[in-house]
């Protein structure tokens, strides 16, 4: 398990989470290259279909991140996807999926160290628990993502 | 059937038919095969002969007022009064189009439980009152208590008499199930991450996705649903393990902060499966953290519609 490197999918919001990634990116610093970035709108556009989608197309784990409540670009978007997040996780956890598989964060785009940090942490934590496809749970086939 | 109500409310369907008070009056009918009554919609006086009233009636009739023309009568028990209230709310239905006939539910009977009580023997027919069926088959007669063979729902119920009515069929009765839902609705809980996987799987494995779940569920009138899109497709349309638990995990959730728990999904599976664990779990949830239950107040906003600055947000990583 150790050499073990999981493919964990990030939904980063345009405005804030991304903006973290970019600024970490820019001032050069390393975070680990297991995450593969999506970029939306809101995280109050994120549809738990993505996320089962992520899991499905074979990732061993998802991060959604978006703006500190209270400061979303469209105003309420993340305080809608709170109550969605937190049954969805509270879901897939009941029914067997490990909580260290799915990660929400809340990161401001001045907050490229938060999101390094935020990076390590989450890689270390699905490394713990190992590949997704282990177990065969909600995947599909296994298409490789690049 | 039960006779009292039947009588009572077959008299109050000619009436509304009769001062054309309502276009068509919907109940359930006698069905073709002992233990399980069918939706009805009775036109003129003649037809409303045929409605009855039983432990049978396991379909959810809010769903039949979706996109419904005219004004029409329903008869409705707790759940499908709840559901009803929910349809307003979401404005599906007008208010003013439904005309309710509410009811007391004495518990709807799990068939399956029945069947299982007599060994599979082939039953003609039932009698039943509130408190027992009488199983008849050939040559041989066995009587059981309603309360031992009633669908897992309704020993739970939150209310057997309707919550919203324009006309109450019969007297108002007690209105809890009994048990508590908060001690069953989310068994789960208590396994291990890996116990857990194996229920959901041991659960969901036969499922055949032939939708009847859905297509009985007054929650589900999307124009498209999620399973039926393919452009892009979120879940596959075949029987293989991943699209079978993508289907029911998204299922349960586009009805949270929704379902009423009417368990006419359970009712209508052909395969027994046993899909309200993950809607009650959905909906505890809820309860616990929002202070919401669905159907019981009209006006009322949906869960996932609102917001409050305070909200848990313990699915944060720390
Ligand atoms: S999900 Fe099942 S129990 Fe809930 S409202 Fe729909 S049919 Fe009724
Ligand atoms: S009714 Fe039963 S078999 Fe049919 S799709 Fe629903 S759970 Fe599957």
């Amino acid at each position: 398990m150790s050499n073990f490197e999981p493919k964990i999918l990030a939904f980063l919001c345009n405005w804030c989470s991304y903006g973290a990634a970019d600024l970490a990116g820019v001032s050069r610093m390393e975070y680990p290259a297991n995450i593969r970035v999506i970029r939306v709108p809101c995280s109050g556009s994120m549809s738990p279909k993505f996320i089962l989608e992520a899991f499905r197309q074979g990732v061993d784990g998802v991060w959604v991140s978006g703006c500190h409540p209270g400061d979303c670009h469209y105003i309420s978007g993340n305080l809608y996807a709170r109550r969605r997040f937190q049954l969805l996780k509270n879901l897939l956890e009941y029914i067997g999926i490990e909580p260290e598989r799915l990660h929400f964060t809340w990161i401001s785009s001045a907050e490229a160290g938060r999101f390094q940090e935020k990076a390590k942490q989450i890689v270390e934590a699905v490394k713990k628990v190992g590949p997704a496809n282990e177990k065969k749970k909600l995947i599909k086939e296994l298409k490789p993502i690049a | 059937m039960l006779e009292g109500y039947t009588k009572e409310i077959r008299e109050a369907a000619k009436r509304l038919i009769r001062d054309k008070k309502v276009d068509c009056v919907i109940g359930y009918s006698k069905g073709s095969i002992p233990l399980v009554d069918a939706p009805y919609f009775a036109y003129t006086e003649e037809e409303c002969e045929n409605l009855v009233w039983s432990g049978f009636c396991t379909k959810n009739l809010a769903k039949y007022l979706i996109k419904r023309l005219g004004k029409n009568a329903l008869v409705a028990q707790g759940c499908v009064s709840r559901s009803i209230v929910g349809l307003i709310n979401e404005n599906q239905v007008k208010r003013e189009n439904v005309y309710i006939l509410g009811i007391w539910s004495p518990g709807m009977v799990d068939r399956r439980k029945v069947l299982e009580r007599v060994g599979g023997k082939e039953i003609i027919d039932v009698k039943e009152d509130e408190e027992k069926l009488v199983v008849i088959g050939d040559g041989w007669e066995e009587e059981i208590k309603r309360k031992e063979v009633l669908r897992q729902n309704c020993y739970t119920c939150a209310s057997r008499n309707a919550v919203l009515f324009d006309e109450f069929i019969g007297e108002k009765k007690e209105s809890k199930g009994g048990g508590d839902i908060d001690n069953v609705a989310a068994p789960w809980e208590k396994l291990s991450i890996d116990e857990r996987w194996e229920k959901f799987r041991e659960t969901f494995k036969e499922c055949i996705r032939c939708y009847a779940c859905r297509n009985v569920c007054p929650l589900c009138y999307c124009a498209e649903c999620f399973v039926d899109e393919s452009r892009p497709q979120w879940c596959g349309k075949t029987q293989d393990e991943a699209d079978v638990y993508t289907f029911h995990i998204l299922r349960a959730f586009h009805c949270a902060g929704r379902c009423v728990d009417c368990g006419a999904c359970e009712s209508a599976c052909p395969m027994g499966i046993k899909m309200r664990v993950l809607t009650s779990k959905l909906e505890k949830d809820i309860r616990n953290m929002y202070g919401y239950e669905p159907g019981m107040e009209l006006g009322a906003i949906p869960p996932l519609s609102v917001y409050r600055p305070d909200d848990p947000e313990n699915f944060i990583t720390p």
